[in-house]
């Protein structure tokens, strides 16, 4: 009871901290950047953009798009030398999660394209893992300092259009890939029969993403917003993007990669006969 | 060259660079040793259950040869039964033979002595009947000659011959 008590009076006092401290540090002057302007460079990143190593500058997305690889690296690398060397027949919570994440990505490739799925399976995990994580990345609010010396929230990698668009490509490259070694040069015409779905896959994942961002964004753009609304819009959007994009991505690939590599059936007898 | 929206070739291949590195790290750290583990897991269950398939088959199999055996030991059990129960009629068969021959030797026995006895019997009442015969003849003989003293004298002399005799000796 008197922990309960404790930990209540410590909760209540930071967030009160954290008002005192929000309306303090408020800007007294007008907005640096109009929300149109805000808007704008929230799709397009001419403004707002960043040194990569001094070497060029980049958007926002692509940093957090480095972000989200070394940290999920990292985090890949800790349960592979410590906890998948104790996994038991009998799993626990941690390899239970592991093994459900697996085991989905796996059956989905598996469900979908009984042909060639052991690569595809790995292609799925690792694009639904990075759209999963990438999406919820933009909850951490990390910062960045700009070329303009403006401090920014870090968004979620698959925000830039250029994520996007590598993320569809390359899809749409293992689906291209899946035809050909299903079905040699007849597979190169069937996946070329597909070939919106480079634009749809790009531009649905671009779009998806950045109506969260944007929402996002203009939640916070005005102070009076950012108390408790950013509850519901950035953190219950965000986690049901994540699942909702991570799922359809990855479906699709799996769904359109067993279409294309499934190989022609086989012609019936009286066929073969007459064609002889 | 200047295309809309911002679109970057240089940017694109960056995060093409930052996802196949992912995708590999991936694959290397995560996707494959959590899927061995899984087949290996699957391997185990799966050598288990075949494991039990080949005892309950050799389960089945003992069953079976344990029906097969223990037909055939009813069989040998009913083959020596009849054996032992032929013998059986045998040894009684000759035991009654053995019996019934006994039997009629000692009925033979048992006939000859009875003749013997009879036999015996007849002459000995044959003998007395005529030692009765005689000595009621003799009396008759006697009542009818008169004086009982003087046939008195006269059966003396007539024993005397052996009475003189039984002295001499």
């Amino acid at each position: 009871m008197k922990r309960k008590r404790a930990f209540l009076v410590v909760w209540l006092g930071l967030a009160a901290v954290l008002l005192i401290a929000s309306f303090l540090t408020m800007p007294s002057g007008p907005e640096e950047e109009s929300v149109q302007e805000m808007m704008r460079d929230a799709v397009l990143h001419e403004s707002n953009q960043i040194s990569l190593f001094g070497v060029c500058t980049v958007n926002p997305g692509l940093v957090s798009g480095f972000v989200v690889t070394a940290v999920l690296l990292v985090a890949a690398a800790l349960i592979r030398i410590f906890a998948i060397p104790r996994f038991k027949y009998v799993p626990g919570k941690l390899q239970l999660l592991l093994e459900q994440a697996v085991g989905m990505f796996d059956g989905l490739a598996k469900s979908n394209s009984p042909w060639r799925n052991g690569f595809l399976g790995s292609y799925v995990f690792a694009a639904g893992a990075y759209i999963f994580f990438g999406t919820l990345f933009e909850l951490f609010g990390l910062q960045a300092i700009t070329t303009t010396g403006r401090s920014i929230t870090l968004p979620a990698p698959l925000s830039d259009i250029n994520a996007a668009i590598m993320l569809g490509v390359l899809s749409y490259g293992v689906i291209f890939s899946g035809a050909i070694a299903g079905n040699g040069v007849r597979g190169i015409g069937k996946a070329l029969k597909e070939v919106s779905l480079l634009i749809s896959m790009s531009f649905r994942l671009f779009g998806a993403l950045l109506s969260g961002l944007l929402v996002t964004e203009l939640v916070y753009y005005y102070i009076s917003l950012s108390f408790v609304l950013p509850v519901i819009v950035a953190v219950l959007f965000t986690l049901l993007h994540a699942l909702i994009q991570s799922y359809v991505l990855t479906m699709l690939v799996a769904l359109f990669y067993g279409e294309m590599s499934e190989p022609p059936a086989p012609k019936p007898a009286k066929q073969r006969d007459k064609a002889a | 060259m200047n295309i809309p929206l911002n679109i970057d070739w240089q940017q694109i291949l960056l995060h093409l660079f930052n996802f196949v590195l992912l995708a590999g790290g991936l694959y290397l750290l995560l996707y494959r040793p959590v899927k061995d583990f899984m087949k290996k897991r699957e391997d185990h269950y799966a050598q288990m259950a075949q494991e039990a398939e080949k005892d309950r088959q050799e389960a089945r199999q003992m069953v079976q040869d344990y029906k097969e055996k223990l037909a055939d030991i009813d069989q040998e059990i009913a083959g020596r039964k009849q054996a032992a129960q032929k013998e059986l009629d045998q040894l009684r068969e000759q035991e009654l033979a053995q019996t019934k021959k006994q039997a009629d030797t000692i009925l033979a026995q048992a006939h000859a002595a009875t003749q013997q006895e009879h036999d015996a019997m007849l002459a000995k009442a044959s003998k007395e009947l005529t030692g009765l015969v005689v000595t009621a003849a003799e009396r008759i003989a006697l009542k009818s000659q008169g004086d009982p003293y003087e046939q008195f004298l006269d059966l003396v002399e007539r024993e005397a011959p052996d009475g003189q005799q039984q002295e001499e000796n």
